[in-house]
């Protein structure tokens, strides 16, 4: 200021920086972070966007780690799973849904062959709790429950640990070394499995071993029964218990024509199953239509390519050495189906019930305070039974009957136990928004198809119990995991750097995305418009 | 245009975490220049602040700092500089209204003298003072072939004088001088005044267009004026949410439409003639790009103006077949 001025000047040059242009402000762009539909999707409560932005840089193990805080069975439900996700993913909308369930996939598989495992992170508790049952729901919970800590014993019935995953789902689905390799790894954090050691009366488990609180999770291994009128020698068999025996090694002898009476999942395993026990016939008898059948359409598609038949709109009412009599069906306005009178007869060696299951719930007859309800027994949102330190989950609880739901529930379950046994309250997460299509911008991603997961040859399908479908390599799978369009979380795009007409967006160090200047933001609001993925919202000053 | 496959490598953002720091954008970059400063007095949502910092950020890439900008009297003059402050953090002239175009010729001149070759000259200034007033000195700087970038922000009117129609106006446009009243509303239709194919005509060594939507297009295209000797044209389209009317937020989604609808034709030309253009990705109506805008409001009433848009739908169509925006269906 005392140094002379040239003519004319008065005043020294200043920046405008001097000019704080974020008074004029009168709303602020504030970063969210809101949910993803795949997240909300989820029956295991996955944080799905998460695991794929780890998994689109090529940190496959990062990515791995991020699902193993969920699931512990990546590599299996990357082939079982019918991925309510992709069914919810805003990619959807766009093109093609993102292959999540490929690349949760490929991310298990990577596990297995590159030997990664977890360890406890949680503080020794010295409690003991019981899981009985070795299906996912209890597998998910002794997983948990050790992690945290915990002591944990598993009881189950059969030989081996894995429950319907097992038993259940035929090998061409889910390949035993797969299952083998991710229960060992539950093993390995110390669980201790009692198999062949089937829990009758829960009451009398938990005071002989001195536990101090158990999760039940038997699952629902009844197939029900229907009554069909059948003449001498007629061979009727539950698909559950067909589908049981060839996991135990037996072959059952169904012959060369088989009805399957059902159209859920398990009529087309078990429908599978029997062409490749040989059926040259292997027929599905349903009451309803295509459109209305319980099992996931992909795998009715891949029944079809198999060569299965169906018989829609048909009731089974009459079996009888070598055949069976159907009725055809119509459906009524409100789509229920109604008998006809016309009748058929068809050809059967043999007739497989696949009409559900139902859970045996007799071992917790002696505990009080346990309700019942739509054939389960009745849990809190804490997966807590009406009986202090009991805990259920699985198809034994009432809600949608899958093994990701199931491994929610065990982890939830878990979570509820650490709680109750430390004597702390559960925090219950806030639920954030969610992140719906009309949030994203569009523009911003480019076209890509989705990754088509390879198939078997149809001639091995139909004679041999090997895999179906195959996995991505890892080039496609890190194409799939980058179409992700990272609905409503920062993926770090610098947009909002780049088009604020105020240079008001900070961008911090890599990975530690952006922060707003408020000193000179204008609230223009051309970052929250421009964002791809919704991450920014406009929220009033004061 | 960098090629796309999908969007974490090839992204149509302005950056992505994955790509290597040979693929990043010039305003991707933690430490890019700014070339115009916080605290500039635009106002909120200026396509043109926007549009000015992109081109200088990347010459000043381009040239490893050796830059000198002249500018016109305009928007971007007035809400930059007001004195004694200053969002320019590069060296900045400013002249008059109609002469930067010559000022920046005796800049290059004098830099030819020094023997500076090293450090080289933009030009700016908004559409009335590259299409109207300062349109002689252009021509005239495009004939002796100088040694200058001409950047024009076009914003489609005199902005910083309160939205009166310019050369550039687009028919039908609403601006204080073009009222919305009478059986034809707004600007009228003539026979256009465009200055990137004018510019062509002087057969200059590059001519480009771009907008502040196609942001690695532009700043290709900066990249490459700067390969060039000579008299050089870049004209950006930079949507002015005071006078068109729309909502700050959505200056580059308009910007956008512009291109995309066809009415703004994005391509390159050297030597007179057109080597690229850049192609519309999502098709859309002219009426899609002109709703959001009241300069428009007009033809959207209660008796949409259908003849009004038909015409100007007839435009949008007519650059699509000349610059052949859209691949063959």
């Amino acid at each position: 200021m005392d140094r002379e001025k040239p003519f004319a000047i008065t005043l020294d040059a200043g920046s405008s920086r001097a000019n704080k242009t974020g008074d004029w402000r009168t709303e602020r762009p504030v970063y969210v972070d809101l949910l993803p539909p795949c997240n909300q999707a989820c029956p295991a409560g996955q944080d799905i966007q998460r695991w794929l932005y780890h998994a689109e840089s090529g940190d496959y193990e990062p990515a791995w780690r991020r699902i193993m805080a969920d699931n512990p069975f990546p590599a299996v439900l990357g082939r079982i799973c019918f991925a309510p996700c992709e069914s919810a993913c805003n990619r959807g909308q766009l093109d093609e849904a993102v292959g999540i369930n490929s690349v949760e996939r490929f991310l298990g598989d990577e596990a297995i062959e590159r030997g990664w495992t977890v360890a406890v992170e949680g503080d020794p508790s010295g409690k003991h709790v019981l899981v009985v049952g070795a299906g996912p729901a209890g597998l998910s919970a002794a997983y948990h429950l050790a992690r945290l800590g915990h002591l944990v014993t598993v009881r189950d019935a059969e030989a081996l640990p894995g429950g319907m995953m097992r038993y259940g789902i035929p090998r061409y689905r889910l390949p035993r070394d797969v299952l083998d390799a991710e229960i060992a790894r539950i093993r390995d954090l110390g669980v201790v499995f009692e198999q062949r050691s089937k829990v009758a009366d829960a009451a009398a488990a938990m005071a002989d071993g001195g536990f101090d609180a158990v999760f039940l999770g038997v699952g629902a291994q009844l197939g029900r029964r229907a009554y069909i009128p059948a003449g001498d020698s007629a061979r009727v068999l539950e698909a559950v218990s067909v589908l049981h025996g060839v996991e135990s090694g037996e072959r059952p002898l169904l012959g060369r024509r088989v009805v399957v009476y059902g159209g859920g999942d398990t009529a087309m395993d078990a429908a599978r199953t029997a062409r490749r026990l040989g059926a040259a016939d292997s027929l599905v008898v349903y009451r309803r239509t295509r459109a209305r059948m319980s099992a996931h359409p992909a795998e009715v598609g891949e029944a079809v390519e198999e060569g299965i038949t169906f018989r829609w709109l048909s009731t089974v009412t009459h079996v009888d050495r070598g055949g069976v009599t159907v009725e055809k069906m119509r459906l009524d306005d409100t789509g229920f189906p109604q008998p006809t009178g016309e009748l058929e007869d068809l050809a059967a060696d043999s007739v497989l019930l696949a009409l559900g299951q139902d859970s045996d719930l007799s071992l917790v007859d002696g505990l009080a305070g346990i309700g019942r309800a739509d054939g389960g027994v009745e849990v809190d949102r804490a997966m807590m039974t009406g009986r202090e330190g009991v805990f259920a989950g699985g198809d034994m609880v009432p809600a949608t009957r899958t093994a990701t739901a199931a491994i929610g529930h065990g982890a939830r379950a878990a979570r509820s136990i650490d709680a109750w046994l430390r004597g702390s309250a559960r925090a219950e997460r806030e639920p954030r928004p969610l992140a719906t299509f009309d949030k994203l911008n569009t523009w911003y991603y480019s076209d890509a198809d989705a990754t088509v997961r390879p198939h078997l040859d149809l001639s091995r399908r139909v004679s041999t119990f090997d895999e179906v479908v195959g996995g991505l390599d890892e080039s496609t799978a890190l194409f799939e995991a980058r179409r992700c369009l990272s609905c409503g979380n920062c993926f770090g795009c610098d947009n909002c750097y780049g088009v604020c007409p105020d240079n008001a967006v900070v961008k911090l160090e890599p990975g530690e995305r952006y922060e707003i200047d408020l000193d000179y933001c204008k609230g223009c609001g051309i970052c929250v418009q421009e964002c791809p993925c919704g991450a920014i919202e406009m929220v009033p000053e004061d | 245009m960098q090629s796309v496959k999908f969007y974490q490598t090839g992204s149509f953002a302005v950056g992505n975490r994955l790509l290597g720091p040979e693929d990043r954008s010039v305003q991707s970059d933690r430490q890019r220049i700014n070339s115009i400063d916080c605290g500039h007095r635009a106002c909120r949502g200026c396509g043109e602040a926007l549009g000015a910092r992109y081109a200088l950020d990347a010459a000043m890439r381009a040239t490893r700092n050796r830059v000198v900008a002249v500018n016109a009297t305009g928007c971007l003059e007035v809400f930059s500089t007001p004195y004694p402050e200053t969002s320019w953090r590069i060296p900045w002239l400013h002249s008059l209204f109609g002469n930067a175009p010559a000022v920046a010729t005796g800049v290059a001149a004098a830099m030819k003298v020094k023997g500076r070759e090293d450090v080289r000259v933009v030009a700016q200034g908004g559409d009335g003072g590259t299409v109207d007033i300062g349109f002689a000195c252009l021509s005239g700087m495009f004939e002796r072939d100088d040694d200058v970038l001409y950047l024009c922000y076009d914003n489609e009117a005199y902005m910083n004088t309160g939205v009166q129609r310019s050369g550039a106006t687009p028919p039908a446009a609403r601006t204080t001088t073009t009222p919305a009243t009478g059986p034809a509303p707004g600007a009228r239709f003539g026979q256009g005044k465009n200055v990137p194919m004018i510019a062509m005509a002087h057969e200059i060594p590059y001519v480009a267009t771009a907008t502040v939507a196609e942001l690695r297009d532009l700043e290709a295209k900066v990249q490459r004026a700067m390969e060039f000797r000579g008299a050089r044209y870049l004209h950006i389209l930079v949507p002015c949410p005071l006078g068109w009317g729309s909502a700050a937020h959505d200056t580059i989604r308009i910007a956008r439409l512009a291109k995309e609808s066809g009415l703004f034709p994005v391509f390159e030309a050297e030597r007179g003639e057109v080597v690229g253009v850049s192609k519309i990705r999502r098709r859309v109506p002219v009426a899609d790009y002109l709703r959001p805008q009241a300069r428009f409001a007009h033809l959207f009433g209660a008796e949409p103006r259908t003849d009004v848009l038909a015409r100007i739908q007839a435009i949008a169509d007519r650059n699509i077949r000349r610059f052949g925006l859209c691949d063959e269906e």
